[in-house]
C-alpha cells in the first residue's frame, strides 16, 4: 500500500506484568486520513492506541518494547517530551469526560498548561475555532461561561474534541468516542471524524465494525494482541486477505 | 403489606434505633457540660487569669495557650502531612519501600498519646534542648497528628477519580499541574474534614503536653515559642484533680470552652469548605 505515514510501530511487544498483550505489532498508519483499529474485547485495540501517546505510563507494571515513529522520532526513547508529545498527540476517551468547569475553562485549561496564547482576544479567537471546528459555535456562543456538565453527552463529546483541537495537534486518538451516544449523535460525530481528516490524521478504536467501515479509511484488525490484517478499510470488509478477518467481520466470533 | 414489607420495616426501625443510641451519648455529654458550665462562662473568665489558687479569675492563659499551640500544631503537620500524602498517592511507585511507609503511617495512628508525650519529651525538650516550651509541645502534637492527616488526605486523593488525572495527563498536562488544577480542588474538602479532625483532637489532648509544654500555673502570656503555657486540658486535668475543693462549675465550664473552641474550628473548615466547592480552579 502507497500511502504517507503519519506513527510506524517497529515490532511492538507490550507486557502487563509476565502477560504479553500486544505481539510484534508493525503497523503503519497514514497521514491525514482516519484508521479505524477494531477487533474483539481485551485485543489490546486501547492499549496500542494508548502507546502513541504514552498513557500507558500511566499504569504500573507495563513494559513496552519495540520502537514508536511520529514524524521520524522514536517516542519510546526515555529522552521523549510527553507533554510536547500529548499536545501533538490528543486523544479523545470513551465517556465525554469534560472538566467539571466552564466550558469557557475546559477549552482554557489546555492553553494554560502549556502557556499558549497570553493575550485575551487571542484566547477568545481560539475558542471560537475550536467551538466552530466541532459545529458547537452557534449553540454556546452565549453560554460560555455555564458548566461543561450541563450540556448534552454529543455535546461535551464535541466540547472534549474541541479541547484536544485548540492545541493544534498533528493525530487525534479516539478511544470508542461514541459508545456512550446514541445512534443519532453518533452518526453526527462521525461525520464530524469525516470533516477532521483532511487536517489531522485520526486514530479511532472500534469495536463496532459499521462504524469502522462507515468512518474509517484504513482498517487494522487486532486479535489477542496480533495485528492479524491492515488494510484498506473497503478491501478488509469486502475482500479479507485473512480467514480470521473474514470470520470476524462477518460476525462469527466477537 | 406482605412479610417482606413487614420485615424491612422492622429492621429500618431497629437500624434506626441503634443511630439514635450513638446520638445519645453525644448530646448528653454536651448538655451535662452546658447545664453545668455555661452559669460560670463569664466576660471576666474568658478574658483574666486564674486568681486565689485557681478558685477565682478565669482562663485566659489557657486559652491563649490551646490556640498557640493549635497554630503552631498547625504549622508543622499541614506542610508535612498534605505533602507527604501528595507524594504517597500521586509519585511513589508502589513497591516494598512504599508499603513499609503506608504500614507505618496507619500504625501510628494507633500509638497511645502517652509515648508520643514521652517522644516528644526525649526528642525535642531533651536531645535538641528546645526546653518544655510552645516549639516542643507543637511539634509532639504534629507528630502526633500526622499520621491521621496523612490517612484523610490519602483517602481524599484517591477518592477523586483516575480519569481526572487521565484527562488532565492526555491534554499534556505535568504531573504537578495535574495534581494542582485537577485532583487538590476536589480533594479539599476531604482533606479540610481530616486535617481539622485531627487538629480538635491534638487540641483536647494531655497526655502529649504534659512534659513537653504545659505550665501548672503561669498567669502571664508567653513572650517566644521557647515559653511554657498553661493549656485548655491540662488546666482542666489539674483543677479537677489537684486543687482541692474546687468549685465544680470551673471544671465545667472550661470544659465548655474547649468544645466551643473546637467547635469553631469545625465552623471554620465548613466555611472553608463550602467556599472551595464554590470556585474549583482558577
Amino acid at each position: 500500500m502507497e500511502y504517507e505515514t503519519k506513527i510506524e510501530t517497529w515490532n511492538l511487544n507490550l507486557y502487563y506484568g509476565d502477560f504479553l498483550a500486544l505481539k510484534n505489532v508493525n503497523i503503519r498508519i497514514p497521514h491525514r486520513n482516519i484508521t479505524a483499529i477494531i477487533g474483539p474485547s481485551g485485543c489490546g485495540k486501547s492499549t496500542l492506541l494508548r502507546c502513541f501517546n504514552r498513557m500507558n505510563d500511566l499504569v504500573e507494571h507495563i513494559k513496552v518494547e519495540g520502537k514508536i515513529f511520529i514524524e521520524g522520532q522514536n517516542i519510546l526513547v526515555p529522552t521523549t517530551d510527553l507533554i510536547y508529545l500529548r499536545r501533538k498527540v490528543g486523544m479523545v476517551f470513551q465517556r465525554p469526560n469534560v472538566f467539571d468547569l466552564s466550558i469557557y475553562n475546559n477549552l482554557r485549561f489546555g492553553l494554560r498548561i502549556h502557556r499558549m496564547l497570553k493575550n485575551k482576544n487571542d484566547i477568545m479567537q481560539a475558542i471560537e475555532n475550536g467551538l466552530e471546528h466541532v459545529g458547537l459555535w452557534k449553540e454556546l456562543k452565549d453560554k460560555l461561561r455555564k458548566n461543561a456538565r450541563t450540556l448534552s453527552l454529543e455535546q461535551q463529546q464535541r466540547l472534549c474534541i474541541a479541547r484536544v483541537l485548540i492545541l493544534k495537534p498533528d493525530i487525534i486518538l479516539l478511544d470508542e468516542p461514541c459508545s456512550a451516544l446514541d445512534p443519532v449523535s453518533t452518526l453526527k460525530i462521525e461525520e464530524l471524524l469525516r470533516a477532521l481528516r483532511t487536517e489531522y490524521s485520526l486514530v479511532i478504536v472500534t469495536h463496532n465494525m459499521q462504524q469502522a467501515a462507515r468512518v474509517s479509511d484504513y482498517t487494522g484488525f487486532l486479535y489477542l494482541g496480533q495485528l492479524v490484517e491492515f488494510g484498506d478499510t473497503d478491501q478488509i470488509f469486502t475482500n479479507p486477505k485473512e480467514k480470521l478477518t473474514e470470520n470476524y467481520i462477518s460476525g462469527h466470533f466477537g | 403489606m406482605n412479610v417482606a414489607k413487614i420485615r424491612e420495616k422492622v429492621a429500618f426501625t431497629i437500624l434506626g434505633l441503634i443511630t439514635l443510641l450513638v446520638v445519645i451519648p453525644i448530646l448528653l455529654t454536651i448538655f451535662y457540660v452546658v447545664k453545668n458550665g455555661a452559669g460560670a462562662v463569664s466576660w471576666e473568665f474568658l478574658t483574666q487569669p486564674p486568681r486565689a489558687g485557681m478558685k477565682q479569675g478565669g482562663i485566659f492563659p489557657a486559652i491563649v495557650g490551646t490556640i498557640l499551640l493549635i497554630i503552631g500544631t498547625m504549622l508543622f503537620s499541614l506542610p508535612l502531612g498534605i505533602l507527604s500524602a501528595i507524594y504517597l498517592v500521586e509519585y511513589a511507585k508502589d513497591n516494598l519501600f512504599t508499603r513499609l511507609i503506608k504500614l507505618s503511617v496507619v500504625n501510628l495512628s494507633g500509638i497511645p498519646s502517652i509515648v508520643y508525650g514521652l517522644f516528644g519529651f526525649t526528642l525535642f525538650v531533651v536531645i535538641l534542648r528546645f526546653g518544655t516550651s510552645i516549639l516542643a509541645g507543637s511539634l509532639t502534637l504534629a507528630i502526633m497528628s500526622l499520621p491521621v492527616i496523612i490517612t484523610a488526605t490519602k483517602e481524599a486523593l484517591e477518592s477523586v477519580p483516575f480519569s481526572f488525572r487521565e484527562i488532565s495527563l492526555s491534554l499534556g498536562a505535568s504531573r504537578w499541574q495535574t495534581i494542582r488544577y485537577c485532583v487538590l480542588p476536589y480533594a479539599i474538602p476531604g482533606i479540610l474534614t481530616g486535617t481539622v479532625l485531627s487538629l480538635s483532637r491534638a487540641a483536647g489532648e494531655t497526655a502529649p503536653i504534659l512534659f513537653t509544654v504545659a505550665a501548672f500555673y503561669l498567669p502571664r502570656l508567653p513572650h517566644s515559642i521557647f515559653d511554657q503555657v498553661m493549656a485548655l486540658p491540662y488546666h482542666l486535668y489539674v483543677i479537677s484533680t489537684q486543687v482541692p475543693n474546687m468549685p465544680m462549675k470551673l471544671s465545667f465550664a472550661t470544659g465548655l470552652v474547649l468544645i466551643g473552641l473546637v467547635f469553631l474550628m469545625n465552623l471554620v473548615s465548613i466555611i472553608l469548605r463550602a467556599h472551595y466547592r464554590k470556585k474549583k480552579l482558577w
